[in-house]
This record gives C-alpha cells, structure tokens and sequence, in this order.
C-alpha cells in the first residue's frame, strides 16, 4: 500500500548523530543525539498492536525518562495498527493501560520535558490517541496512514456509498484517513518531507506545552467547529 | 429507588445534582449541532449528544456533564468534544469543588472519525488540566451504551470512577473483537462473559473502578460527592505525580504478572481469594463490596 521506512532506516536518518535505539518484540527503547543533547526515544514498529504489555513497557520508558533524567526531551515514533483486539486483553483492563501511558506523558509535559511524536508508517485510533496524540507536537511523514477506520469500513456503519464517501472527502477531511487530512484538522502539526534530522531539532525546538490544536484547525480550515464551540461553552454567560 | 441506567442524560444530571441546581451551557435551543452529519443524512441533534453546565452537589459548586447514549450511542464528534473540552477548560478558570463526568459512549462517533478521535485527545488533555489545577474529576459510568473506546481511556484519566454493575468499561466492544479475531476469541452473545469481563463488579475487583454502587441515582450521587471529599482530603494526589504514576504502574505490571495466564474472569476472581466466584454475579451491590471489599486490587 504505502511504500513505508523501516524503523532501522528511519532512526538512521532521523538521529545522524548517533543513536542505540532497539527493536525487542515491536517496542522501540533508547536515546539518540540530536541537536547536541540526549533525548529519550520510545515507539513502536510492524504496525503494533498496542496490548497491555508495549502500553505498559512505553510508560515504563517514560516514567524512567522523567524520575532519571529531569528535563530530557522525548521523541515517540508511531506505527501501530491499533489497539489489540483480544479477549485477554479487555480482560485486563486495556483502557487502564493506555491511559497510563497517556498520564506519563502528560506528566512528562509538566515536568518541562518537551515531547514530539512521528507517524513514520501507520497510526490508529486507541494507538494514535496515547502516543502522538498526547505528544506536544506530533508529525508525519508524507507516506504515513492515519486513520479511524478506511471508507469502505465507514461505508458500512454509515450506510452512505463508499463512492460518495471517496466524494464528500475531497472537501471535508473528517471521513477519510490521510496525513494530510489531520495536518488540516490541526492533528498532526506539519508533514516533513525532507532534512528529517533538521526537522526533528526544529520540532524539539518549538515544542509547545499548551495545546493548540484545535485553533490551527480552525486557521487551516479543516476543523471548523472544534475551536469555536470551545471558545462559546467557556464564554458562556454564567447562572444570573 | 431512582435507576440511573434507564434514565436520560438531563434526567441523570437533575438527579444526581441538588435538586434544580443544574443549569446548562449551550442548552440545546441554541442548536449547536454536528456540521458533518447532514452530509451523510443523518439526523442531528441539539445538543450533539453532550449536556454540559454547572450545578451544585450537597451545596458544593461542581461542573458537569453527561453523554446522551440515546444519540448515536453517547460517541464523540467533533462538536460533542468540544463541548467535553470547553467544559473542563472553564473548569481550570472557575475552580469549581469538583468535575463530575456522567460518561456514556461507544467512543469515536465513525461519522466525523478523525474529528472525533483528536477530539477524544483533547478532551484528554483538558481532563488532566482539570486534575494539574487541584480539581477532582469524578467519572460515573452507569449507561447502557456503557463507556468504550477513547472514552473508556478518558474515564481512567480521570481521579475516581464509581460504576454500577450494570455499568461497563473497556476499550474495544466485543462485536469487534468477534468481528475482528472470531467468535471464538471473544463470543459477543455470551452475555454472562460480556458482563464478566468489562462489567462494574470486574472493574471493582482489579482496581479499575474505586466505587460500586446499586443502580440508583441517588448512591452515584453520594458515592460522586465521597469521592470527591475523599481527592480534597489528599489535594496533593489529585494532579498526576510521579509517585501516583509510579503506584499505577506497579499495580498494572502485578495485574499482568498474577492475571495474565487468566482464561477468564472467573479465574481472576478465584486468585483474589473470592470464595465463590460463581456466586458474584448474583449479588446485589452491597453484599458484593461487604464480600470483595478486603480482596479487591488497588484499595
């Protein structure tokens, strides 16, 4: 479908300046050197599927990052297919797990550790939401599938044509999966194309802990509505 | 007694509010709706699914909202999330005693997908400014719809959630999972198994849920308002801390080193030291914490 990098590739692009990043059973771990200081780098690779374990191990990463090494800039590299669709996992609580790894990034934000995700391949829902999602920034590369669920599948719970879907989604970017449709709904903050390493400097950089997401959708005119209404619940004249 | 499962969102609100204290932002005569709905031809909504406002518990100024599961399952478009958003954005400012979520929903609303699911984050995000400004957010779960998918996660971001065992709280529904890996992974008809895995009782007994009370209004609103005295009386516990982080992580790593061999719920009941775990879904609410209380994970 997509002709994707593999993590190797990436991280060898991404960190020139050296990095000991590890792949054990598609959790990513260790730090790499960027812009002259260490920074923490955790992710995902082989289209995961988040279970219990890898939410668990991520969080592991970052609460180490943030009792270890105060202020240490983290860096997430997303591929992931999505949640894992197992009985066993349910059973345990998988929810409560990635809403760990969620509460340690955000605690890691408020510990001044600046945070920037990277869609190298795919990101999906439950996986998107506890990684990039929570992140300060979160990016993509051009070739990156992010996504709900494909139209076809749309098609089916909506009860609307995949063809009219493949239509409405030409102007609106809320039906179809894409980098781009989140780059204009103020998901994913800018799409790099190249100088991936001068990019991700620039990111750690900028870096900003407010979230402003749904302003810059707003600005980029793919979500209309989000920041406005906001903005009208906390304008909302109070009781007399 | 007053069931909560079988009423409505303003209907929830009013009964778990001092009476008539609840009132309304953007109420539904504004008519805030969807804007990607009508494309698809589907029917809107005034409130998009989402009351949202402010009230009063046992005198206590609080902000709340509640999802309607009778639209669209209570799931979360963009408007909907925005509403959840604003709500806790305003809570930040006004300091208010506590924010109680009445959460109902099958997660992101598929129609607007990728709305709904950035949404989903930054009602996330929102929450946890709730939490870092020292106000407790309660999370009660009594719906039929229950609560699943980003708001399943939104839930377990949240202080304190109280359920019913009629509740329930997961990630991903079982008909996907069937559809997904096969009835034999996970048989969606199987009530009795469904119930077992993401209901209240279950939730109670591994720590993911601090209260479980009997399908009445007025025990959510009691148990809202315990729980919340209950953060005030560790006001340093309330934002996230490394160590309440730290506590977390140790209790989802021995939940997965005891449980993870688990085949079925039953089997976790049995380790925690429940005499007859066969027994526990017959109980009513009360005997069931006098039974499990002692045994249960995370107290």
């Amino acid at each position: 479908m997509s002709k994707s990098v593999d993590w190797k590739t990436l991280a060898a692009t991404l960190f020139p300046d050296g990095h000991t990043v590890v792949e054990q059973d598609d959790f990513l771990t260790g730090t790499a050197q960027v812009g002259g200081d260490t920074v923490t780098v955790i992710g995902t690779a082989g289209h995961a599927a988040i279970g219990v374990e890898i939410a668990l191990l991520q969080a592991q990463a970052i609460l180490a990052t943030v009792r270890d090494h105060p202020q240490r800039s983290i860096v997430i590299l997303i591929d992931t297919q999505g949640q894992r669709l197992r009985h066993r996992d349910e059973m345990l609580g998988i929810n409560s797990y990635m809403a760990q790894l969620a509460k340690c990034i955000d605690l890691a934000r408020r510990r001044q550790h600046k945070i920037v995700g990277l869609v190298y391949d795919q990101a999906l829902s439950g996986g998107f939401i506890t990684s990039g999602l929570m992140a300060d920034g979160c990016y993509a590369l051009p070739e990156a599938t992010i996504r709900v669920m494909g139209l076809a599948a749309m098609a089916r719970i909506t009860k609307v044509s995949e063809a009219r879907l493949t239509e409405l989604a030409k102007s609106n970017p809320v039906f179809a999966p894409g980098a781009v449709n989140y780059l204009q709904m103020g998901g994913v903050e800018a799409i790099w194309h190249a100088d991936l390493a001068q990019q991700l400097v620039q990111a750690l950089n900028q870096a900003n802990p407010q979230d402003l997401r749904s302003a810059a959708g707003l600005q980029r005119g793919g979500r209309g509505q989000a920041w406005t209404v906001t903005q009208a619940v906390i304008d909302h004249a109070g009781p007399p | 007694m007053n069931s909560y499962l079988e009423a409505n969102a303003r209907e929830r609100l009013a009964a778990v509010l001092d009476a008539g204290s609840f009132y309304e932002f953007l109420p539904p005569a504004l008519k805030i709706v969807s804007p990607h709905l009508a494309q698809l031809d589907s029917p809107v909504s005034f409130d998009d699914g989402a009351a949202i406002g402010q009230g009063r518990l046992f005198g206590e100024s609080v902000y709340v909202a509640a999802q309607e599961g009778g639209f669209m399952g209570g799931a979360v478009g963009e408007v909907h999330g925005a509403k959840l958003t604003g709500l806790l954005l305003r809570a930040v400012r006004e300091r208010p005693f506590a924010v109680v979520l009445l959460l109902e929903s099958g997660g992101v609303r598929l129609h607007e997908a990728n709305a709904g699911l950035i949404a989903v984050s930054e009602v996330m995000r929102a929450l946890l400014e709730v939490r870092a400004a020292g106000i407790p957010v309660i999370v009660l779960i009594g719906g039929s719809n229950g609560c699943f998918g980003g708001m399943g996660i939104v839930a377990r971001c949240a202080n304190a959630i109280v359920m019913s065992e009629e509740g329930r709280l997961a990630m991903s529904g079982p008909e996907v999972i069937e559809t997904a890996n096969g009835v034999e992974e996970f048989d969606s008809r199987d009530r009795a198994l469904v119930w077992r895995t993401t209901g209240g009782k279950h939730r109670y007994l591994l720590g993911d849920c601090q209260m479980l009370v009997a399908d009445d209004s007025a025990a959510f609103r009691q148990a809202a308002f315990d729980l919340a005295q209950e953060c005030h009386a560790n006001a340093g516990g309330i934002g996230l801390t490394l160590a309440v982080l730290e506590a977390e992580q140790q209790l989802l790593q021995d939940r997965i080193d005891s449980f993870g061999q688990a085949a079925d719920p039953l089997d976790i009941w049995t380790r925690l030291g429940v005499a007859d775990g066969a027994r526990l879904p017959m109980l009513e609410a009360e005997a069931f914490v006098a039974a499990t209380a002692a045994l249960r994970r995370g107290a």
